[in-house]
């Protein structure tokens, strides 16, 4: 009743989902949508993580991939700081109009 | 059973992640985000990583995804208007080439891995917080205390970015 | 098939006593906070206001819900769905007593045992903030927005102690689901005192019950709610079933947290005592409810409690019989002492909420944040590190 999902569709899924996060990240324009297509990244890359250690039996992935969570939770927390400020002094969130160095 | 619950989960998740780069409205992406994430959680379940699919939900879709949530809100970010450089037929060639590269990417992994013996729910029974925590104190101490330091960093970080000039 | 037919009548039973139960316990609190407050509550509609819920139910359901022209239509409707369904989806992993054996089928009193139960509920609970953040934001409404927010700030604010808290007795028993945590807290200390997580985790319990109390917005805690008296909250352009169901979602949110803190902190459905001498509590506490009942209705100060009183003192004395005879009856016996421990206790926290609502004045909102980060969560550390400490010294 169980039949088996060959591994490679779990890869398959992660990939397409990388493939998504790239096209959103150098497709849109507002910051924060270009950071969540970031998170989706390291989404994908997690489900890669936990369907290679479904196949070897062992543990070590689920221990990465919890570590790339905490970063991704620090790293969130650290942009989000950044794009407010860029945004307390730039007054606008498209990546188009923050080209300059210079205020 | 299991391929019914992969392929409806899968393309929940693929469905939410094309709406994440196709919506204007930023909010409208950072729901889609939760729910590309709740779907990878019920995936991590059918895969044995019970711990990681709860930490999935208790750290990113409920917290991490609830601080963008809060920010969107916070900067009024209104909807994103259409770009000026981009001609109509770049983004519909953009659309067929990204899918014919992912077509390109899913069949080279097709052939390339080795017919495993696919996975059924239930075949991993080691994905308990038991394992993990043995494993995350005894072998990855360092990398553990090195996290905690890293979002000390972070908390410290975001504290003195977002505060107001006094 | 056996398992899917039998835990589709767990939920339909448990969907069914829930949903009453959260409308009477808004007929407990208005008569509470109206005793606490020398005045007498619903009392008109049915006899001393049973039938109130009934009415507002039909008041609810039959007005018109209007749904204002410049919101966001998707997430207004999505968010009291959504904060509704975590609300009542976190009920599916409480046990509510002992494995039992009835008629063919040996099952447990508990829709799913999760083996990361404890886990399940702090990742509804963590998902419950969308609801709130979403409502407050799609009404379109500057104060619904500010309401909103502040009140998902909170509710991610306290959830730090709360899961410190939580973790201390997951140390002591050293597993996450829920029915090795009752089993856990069974037995006695010389004989008479109950093995419940709350005496050596007296700090963690209280922390708890806080947090409780703030996760789920209520007194003290409930300025972003209450901010509908002054201005405005987040379901304040909500109307009719919607709000509804809002308000739904909070009582639902108590009762599960109330049976969490009974279930890590109070034993569960264990009784206080040993055995022999607990199956005479219900007994006696429904006799005597009943006989008070019956002797307050013989010269009732209102007229209407002639008739009232006695009937109430009759089914009292109907369940004291009930449970007495259900000592011969071990199945029964089994649930009902079960359901009596685990209700009651619940009861008793149900009853410490709505006594705090009644009597407290609430934090202002800066006070609220302070006293999360400054005060509860070093705290939940606190307790977590002397429990950790006196693990780690008696597991040589």
């Amino acid at each position: 009743m169980q039949n088996a999902v060959p591994l490679s569709w779990y890869l398959i899924l992660s990939a397409i989902l990388f493939g998504l996060g790239v096209a959103g990240f150098i497709y849109r324009r507002n910051i924060i949508t270009v950071f969540m297509s970031i998170e989706l990244m390291l989404n994908a890359v997690n489900l890669s993580f936990i369907a290679f250690s479904y196949t070897l039996r062992q543990i070590d992935g689920h221990i990465f991939s919890f570590f790339v969570m905490v970063v991704a939770a620090a790293e969130a927390a650290v942009g989000l700081a950044i794009i407010l400020t860029v945004f307390k002094n730039r007054d606008t969130l498209m990546i188009d109009d923050i080209s300059s160095m210079k205020y | 059973m299991t391929a019914l619950i992969f392929f409806l989960f899968a393309g929940i998740a693929v469905f939410c992640a094309i709406n994440l780069v196709a919506q204007t409205h930023p909010i409208a992406s950072a729901l889609s985000l939760v729910g590309v994430m709740g779907s990878l959680a019920i995936l991590y379940l059918q895969l044995g990583g019970e711990f990681i699919a709860m930490a999935q939900i208790i750290v990113y879709a409920g917290a991490i995804m609830v601080l963008f949530v809060f920010v969107i809100m916070l900067l009024n970010a209104g909807a994103e208007s259409a770009s000026p450089r981009l001609s109509g037929i770049v983004k519909y060639l953009g659309i067929v080439l990204l899918a014919a590269f992912l077509g390109l990417i899913s069949f080279v992994i097709q052939s390339m891995l080795p017919k495993t013996e696919g996975v059924v729910f239930g075949n991993f029974q080691g994905g308990t917080a038991l394992e993990i925590g043995r494993k995350l104190f005894t072998v990855y101490l360092l990398p553990f205390e090195v996290t905690s330091v890293l979002i000390l960093i972070a908390i410290v970080g975001a504290i003195v970015l977002a505060r107001k000039e006094i | 098939m056996n398992f899917f037919i039998l835990s589709l009548i767990k939920a339909a039973l448990i969907a069914f006593v829930l949903l009453t139960a959260l409308a009477y316990l808004q007929w407990i609190e208005r008569k509470v906070i109206a005793h606490i407050q020398l005045r007498v509550g619903p009392y008109r509609v049915g006899p001393h206001g049973l039938l109130q819920p009934l009415a507002d139910v039909v008041k609810l359901i039959t007005k018109e819900g209007v749904i204002p022209s410049h919101v966001n239509k998707l997430f207004y409707l999505m968010a009291p769905w959504l904060a509704v369904t975590l609300a009542l989806i976190s009920i599916s992993v409480i046990p509510f007593g002992p494995e039992i054996t009835v008629g063919p089928v040996t099952t447990w009193m508990q829709l799913t045992d999760l083996s990361i139960g404890i886990l399940f509920v702090l990742a509804v609970s963590s998902i419950g903030v969308y609801g709130v953040a979403l409502g407050g934001w799609a009404s379109n409404n500057k104060y619904s927005l500010l309401g909103g927010l502040r009140s998902s700030a909170q509710m991610i604010s306290y959830e730090l102690p709360l899961a410190l808290a939580v973790a201390a007795p997951l140390l002591l028993a050293n597993t996450l689901s829920f029915r090795e945590m009752v089993n856990y807290q069974n037995g006695y200390w010389l004989g008479f005192i109950p093995r419940w997580n709350a005496i050596p985790e007296i700090l963690g319990f209280i922390v708890f019950v806080i947090a409780g109390f703030a996760e789920t917005n209520r007194v003290p805690f409930d300025l972003p709610e209450a901010e509908n008296e002054l201005v405005a909250g987040f379901h304040t352009e909500y109307s009719s079933m919607k709000f509804a169901a809002f308000f739904m979602a909070e009582y639902s949110n108590m009762v599960t947290v109330t049976a969490v803190a009974t279930l890590l902190f109070l034993g569960g459905w264990l009784p206080p005592f040993p055995e022999p001498y607990s199956d005479a509590v219900p007994i006696l506490v429904f006799a005597l409810g009943g006989l008070i009942a019956i002797y307050h209705g013989l010269h009732p100060a209102r007229r209407k409690d002639k008739f009232t009183l006695p009937a109430a003192g009759l089914v009292f004395l109907g369940l004291a019989a009930l449970f007495g005879v259900s000592l011969l009856v071990p199945v029964l016996k089994t649930i009902l002492m079960a359901l009596f421990w685990f209700c009651g206790k619940i009861g008793i926290l149900l009853f410490v909420f709505i006594w705090v609502r009644g009597t407290s004045p609430r934090f202002r909102y800066d006070q609220l944040m302070r006293f999360a980060w400054t005060f509860l969560f070093p705290l939940a550390m606190l307790n977590l590190l002397i429990t950790g400490f006196f693990v780690a010294l008696g597991s040589k």
